[in-house]
């Protein structure tokens, strides 16, 4: 069996600089940790390894050559391979590029029976390309998934998505896509010797360029992007909200009514 | 000459200081104050291979004119840089924490993997590695401390085993090994060279634990006597040769200095830490401390020594890896970080003024800690008799 996961290396503060042209943020010299609900997607194919051992676990993400860092995490902590795709071809791109691009690289890779992706990246939020990959390779897809059990045959899986009141229990047919959530498991710490061996300059880190994918170059990248960042920034701080206390409506409406006319706002 | 860590060393910082923030911290006064030995975080410790760093996984040995020797010992494979900053990262929260795991590779395991016969390594390194079993060391008698040929412990070779009586002190981590490096005198009349080493277990008839030391600091690290009362130790568990056990003490300590000045420097640098955070947030006199510049040049002064010791530290480390003399050098950083440890915990205690003696803040605690890293495996004193001794050899 080989479960893919998808893993992005993020910037590790919301101090982050942006880049004033291409309206993202830069990564050079940002300290950089793997994204945590990524950290979630790896642990729960790392629990299903440590319960069928031929597993094999193939990280694949997209970023640049200094993205290897955190691949080397992946493997310190139980993966047995990833795939880098790095290519100046690739930058700048937005979701629906960057799930082109991943696409492409999975293809590229061979058959898998599973695909872990976390949720979102603390970076941008979107929680897009992980629906956009299942989407473009046809597979079922469940996301905010919380619980996660596979059955013997390994031909189903069976999950709980998470709902903001509640969770839906999921019966999926493999090959699928999963997006975790934190709530799925505690990702497990690197090993000394996972370390040792990931930094080993033949450990199974495969940086692949975007001709070795053979991905369509007009759908990848800041060029072929259909959404812009119009700008980033970090949101002022709100001010704290107030509740109106009264004897009744009435007067409640009064002191309202009082506030408002104090701001200017009527 | 370069002063980048490799990828794989910092990778273990990252890994070591995650762990020790979630795992160590959170426990650290709890377990000084009850003087509880943390035996939950060294299995967790042990499943990450922080028990075993600087060895190999597999063991192998190459000589002219023999059949190479490889088996499988299961260390973690790093080098003896990422083990001090295994055990600096450790100390940063929890000086008790950190000696455990430095007196286990140091104390324990290193003499086993240098010194002893491939049977003896095959039978104990792949559980002491993993951290299934802990290992101490046993020297320092009640009259043999830095004076340590003047054991009083017996050997007698009863012809299928040897005899053992008598007692060690201030053993770490002696109520919860499993497996004990022990020097006790074969022939008396040889002097240092009338000592040998022995690989004791937990369980060999006539050996037992006495009394747990009350210590000023490192509360949660035991701290115990040994007791050999006609103790039988099979032959096979001789270690190294009849006669060499002074050798095999002194070079062991040598490297269990690194282990010991990387403690030191590792809770020199979470005092400096926690203090830091401290000088930020308190304000006197209209503004917080770090705005006076008396405080924050003592700040300077700590930072500075702490680096200085950091060098030291690193070096003695790379020397050991790169199989060359690192006696002076662990002397000299083992002397230097420990001194660095009660200077800059003194004075963190001091920055936090009345606050800084209470227990609600570590730097007691570290301030407690950092004595005992001029003392043991070689007090301060011992360091310069070995470094002047390398200096007018």
């Amino acid at each position: 069996m080989r479960i893919i996961v998808c893993a992005k290396q993020v910037p590790d503060t919301s101090e982050v600089k942006i880049d004033p042209v291409k309206k993202t943020i830069i990564r050079d010299g940002v300290p950089s940790i793997l994204n945590p609900d990524d950290a979630n997607a790896l642990e729960e194919a790392l629990k299903v390894k440590d319960m069928y051992p031929d597993t094999v676990v193939s990280i694949v993400s997209m970023g640049p050559p200094q993205a290897t860092d955190m691949l080397v995490e992946c493997l310190a902590m139980g993966a047995d391979e990833a795939f880098l795709l790095s290519d100046r071809a690739v930058g700048g791109s937005d979701t629906w590029a960057t799930s082109n691009a991943i696409t492409a690289l999975i293809k590229s890779i061979g058959p898998f029976d599973m695909i872990f992706a976390g949720r979102q990246a603390i970076d941008g939020d979107t929680a897009q390309v992980g629906p956009q990959i299942a989407e473009k390779m046809d597979l079922p897809q469940v996301t905010y998934v919380q619980e996660f059990s596979i059955s013997e045959d390994k031909k189903t899986v069976t999950v709980k998505r998470q709902l903001e009141d509640g969770y839906e229990e999921i019966k999926v047919n493999t090959p699928c896509m999963l997006t975790c959530i934190k709530e799925l498991n505690t990702p497990r710490y690197m090993r000394v010797n996972g370390i040792v061996n990931a930094c080993k300059k033949d450990a199974p880190i495969f940086v692949k360029s975007a001709k070795d994918v053979e991905v369509d170059l007009t759908t990848v990248g800041l060029e072929a992007s259909p959404t812009h960042v119009f700008r980033s920034f970090t949101p002022a701080p709100k001010a704290p909200g107030m509740i109106i206390s009264g004897e009744d409506e009435k007067a409640q409406a009064q002191a309202l009514l009082c506030k408002l006319k104090e701001k200017h706002a009527i | 000459m370069n002063f980048q860590l490799t990828k794989e060393q910092e990778k273990v910082r990252e890994l070591v200081r995650k762990f020790a923030l979630a795992e160590v911290e959170p426990i650290a006064a709890d377990i000084d104050k009850e003087h509880r030995f943390p035996m939950e975080n060294v299995q967790k410790m042990a499943q990450l291979g922080m028990m075993g760093v600087p060895f190999p996984a597999i063991y192998e040995r190459r000589e002219r004119g023999k059949d190479p020797v490889s088996y499988p010992i299961g260390g973690a494979g790093a080098d003896h840089i990422c083990y001090a900053i295994t055990v600096e990262e450790l100390a940063r929260v929890c000086a008790s924490t950190a000696v455990i795991v430095s007196a286990h590779t140091s104390l324990c395991c290193w003499p086993i993997y240098e010194y002893g016969t491939d049977e003896q390594r095959k039978k104990y390194l792949p559980d002491l590695l993993s951290g299934k079993k802990i290992g101490a060391f046993g020297l320092t008698e009640p009259n043999a401390g830095t004076d340590a040929s003047g054991q009083q412990t017996k050997a007698v070779d009863m012809g299928d085993h040897w005899l053992l009586n008598g007692a060690k002190v201030f053993i770490t981590n002696g109520g919860y090994a499993d497996t004990f490096v022990v020097f006790a005198m074969t022939d008396k009349s040889k002097g240092n060279h009338g000592i040998s080493a022995f690989i004791v277990e937990k369980g060999f008839k006539g050996f037992s634990i006495g009394k747990t030391e009350d210590k000023l600091g490192i509360h949660a690290s035991s701290t115990t006597e040994l007791i050999f009362e006609d103790c039988v130790v099979p032959k096979e568990n001789l270690l190294g040769e009849v006669g060499k056990g002074f050798k095999i003490a002194m070079s062991t300590l040598d490297g269990g200095r690194i282990g010991i000045a990387s403690q030191a420097l590792g809770i020199a640098q979470g005092a400096l830490d926690v203090t830091v955070d401290y000088m930020k947030s308190r304000k006197q006199f209209g503004k917080s401390l770090d705005k006076f510049q008396a405080l924050a040049f003592e700040v300077a002064e700590m930072k500075t020594r702490i680096e200085a010791a950091r060098l030291l530290v690193y070096k003695a480390a790379f020397l050991k890896d790169q199989h060359k003399p690192y006696g002076p050098a662990a002397a000299m950083a083992k002397y230097y970080a420990a001194e660095t440890a009660m200077y800059v915990t003194t004075k963190a205690v001091q920055l936090h003024g009345g606050y800084g003696y209470t227990t609600d803040y570590p730097v007691e605690r570290m301030m407690r800690d950092a004595k005992i890293t001029e003392i043991y495996e070689g007090t301060t004193e011992v360091q310069k008799m070995v470094i002047s001794a390398s200096v007018f050899k």
